[in-house]
């Protein structure tokens, strides 16, 4: 499939908001954090500048993004427009649990505090799950079509939210910050076992459909494409054919695991470890700059390695 | 209007591909762009249609293939047009999310909506059969719309009142019809020929059918009445004549 970058853009940013939110909120609920309106202001900022400007992404990819209020109108039946309208829902107890983190003493939003950190744990969730099910929902390609998916866009998304959450907590010092810098930790183990889990299973992956199957042929013996429709690639090439030679894809896949997960590892199990303060700052905003750069990269694969069945008429054999 | 017609719709329109009688000509695609170009979903944009990476959007595409027999070693060519199969079961009709792609219950085409479609692509990837494409000018999602506008165009000849690619056929080797009625020619065609679904495992359900090139005497294993397929090397002097093996003795 066509890598396209405001997709992966979308995806990892809103995922890594999304992630934030969800800890946020569950400081909120076990009360880890004394609520201060300059942290609440960096830190939703933040979460809000990641959601939004992803979503805002998302939309760039539209052949009419004037249209993109229509999305939410099927979730009766499309992933895609559950995501929509989860998106924009999540944002009112998101919204309103900042706002009480900004004005704590304000007596009704104190008062629906609660509730709104539960509702914005959920909605964030629910609207990476959503995510995960437009492509894992996806039968044309067999890659995705596959539990493994949800489960990598879950964990990759609280991963990254949880090391940013360590980071801002970090800069504050407050006293949750080692907690926090735990839990990245072992989510950043979790995303790595889920990572290597789904490319396992990519290896042992059975075809599920082939050039026989797709043309009815495969009773004549082998199916062959010995004559293009076109002389040129079409939409359906440079949108479902995109190809990646093996050996870049396995060691783009060692950037990923070096730079999304081992390192980050590496410099947190540091930063947990040091007294210093300002190094493990210093520690843990590497281990965010370097694994976001890593996520894109395992995105960029998610997307470059899935092949789509269509292209058993374009010359593949089994997919 | 995303989700599938909540009854089944009873007739079932669609199109019955002689895989027999196709013979590559590509007219059904050109008849097909030079109908719709102006029809339903017009236009059907070209990109750079005169330069050196001419691309455009198209209903119908017509691949070629071969299918080599593992044992025999017999080869089978076999041209091969694809365009939309208006499935019951149409993935591409419930994963948008605007519900502009939609299947009507009437006779179960399945249609786009240019006036609500976002161009999201999601109906693209969804489709096994690669029958949906994205109009880069116009930024919707266009395909096959089983001529909708000709079909039941009463200012046609009755004659006429079939799909572009079917009426132009030169070979006849497309048919248009009810699927959905096991009495009609198109569902007995399917019946008699053993018609089949492409990709069936995808659970997409298609109503366009594929008829399988006619079994011919080659392609049964040691038919005394096929061609004989020679070796590359022939070492053999067996059923040569009297001067032919002397000769064949002398040399060896």
């Amino acid at each position: 499939m066509h890598p396209a970058k405001s997709v992966i853009f979308f995806t990892t940013a809103s995922g890594a908001g999304y992630g934030l939110m969800v800890w946020l909120a569950m400081a909120k609920l076990l009360n880890l954090l004394p609520l201060q309106p300059l942290f609440a202001c960096v830190a939703f900022g933040l979460a809000f500048i990641l959601i939004i400007g992803g979503l805002l992404s998302s939309t760039f990819h539209l052949g009419h993004p004037e249209r993109a209020w229509r999305a939410m109108s099927q979730w009766q039946s499309s992933w895609l427009s559950r995501e929509g309208l989860a998106a924009v829902l999540s944002f009112a107890p998101m919204g309103l649990l900042a706002l009480y983190w900004l004005w704590p003493e304000q007596a009704l939003l104190a008062q629906i505090s609660g509730p709104m950190a539960w509702g914005s744990i959920i909605m964030a969730l629910l609207t990476v799950f959503f995510t995960a099910m437009i492509y894992a929902s996806l039968k044309t390609i067999p890659a995705w079509h596959s539990r493994m998916t949800v489960m990598a866009y879950l964990v990759l998304s609280l991963m990254s939210g949880a090391m940013l959450m360590a980071l801002l907590t970090m800069l504050w010092g407050y006293d949750g910050a080692g907690l926090f810098a735990i839990i990245a930790l072992v989510f950043i183990l979790f995303g790595l076992g889920v990572k290597l889990l789904y490319w396992a299973r990519l290896a042992g992956k059975k075809a599920v459909s082939t050039a026989g199957s797709a043309t009815g042929l495969a009773d004549f013996g082998a199916v062959t494409l010995v004559e293009s429709p076109h002389s040129t690639d079409n939409y359906l090439l440079e949108e479902m054919g995109f190809k990646i030679a093996r050996k870049h894809a396995a060691k783009l896949r060692k950037i990923a695991v070096l730079l999304g997960f081992l390192t980050p590892i590496l410099l947190l199990s540091l930063a947990i470890m040091l007294e210093n303060s300002s190094l493990q700052i210093v520690l843990l905003f590497a281990g965010v700059m370097l694994g976001g750069i890593g996520l894109v990269v395992e995105r960029w694969l998610f997307f470059a390695e899935a092949k789509h069945v269509v292209t058993l008429y374009y010359g593949e054999h089994a997919i | 209007m995303t989700s599938l017609p909540k009854n089944k719709p009873q007739k079932k329109l669609g199109l019955v591909i002689d895989l027999d009688i196709c013979v590559g000509c590509h007219a059904c695609a050109v008849n097909c762009k030079e109908w719709n170009t102006g029809g339903h979903s017009a236009p059907l944009t070209d990109i750079d249609p005169y330069g050196a990476k001419p691309k455009g959007v198209w209903f119908n595409r017509i691949h070629t293939f071969e299918a080599v027999h593992e044992e025999t070693g017999r080869s089978r060519t076999v041209h091969f047009p694809k365009s939309c199969l208006h499935c019951d079961d149409a993935p591409c009709v419930t994963v948008c999310p605007t519900g502009a792609s939609y299947k009507r219950e009437e006779d179960g085409i399945v249609l786009v909506n240019a006036d609500t479609c976002i161009g999201c692509k999601l109906c693209s990837w969804a489709c096994p059969y690669g029958a949906r494409e994205y109009d880069e000018d116009e930024g919707v999602m266009k395909k096959c719309t089983l001529c909708v506008d000709r079909i039941y165009n009463e200012n046609l000849p009755e004659s006429s009142r079939a799909p572009a690619c079917v009426t132009t056929c030169p070979a006849g080797a497309r048919h248009f019809g009810d699927l959905g009625d096991p009495s009609s020619t198109v569902s007995k065609i399917v019946a008699k020929r053993g018609g089949v679904d492409l990709m069936p495992e995808q659970g997409t359900r298609p109503v366009n059918k594929y008829l399988p090139p006619r079994l011919k005497n080659i392609d049964k294993t040691n038919d005394p009445a096929s061609p004989r397929m020679l070796a590359h090397q022939d070492s053999s002097s067996d059923g040569a004549g009297l001067l032919a093996r002397w000769v064949d003795k002398l040399l060896s």
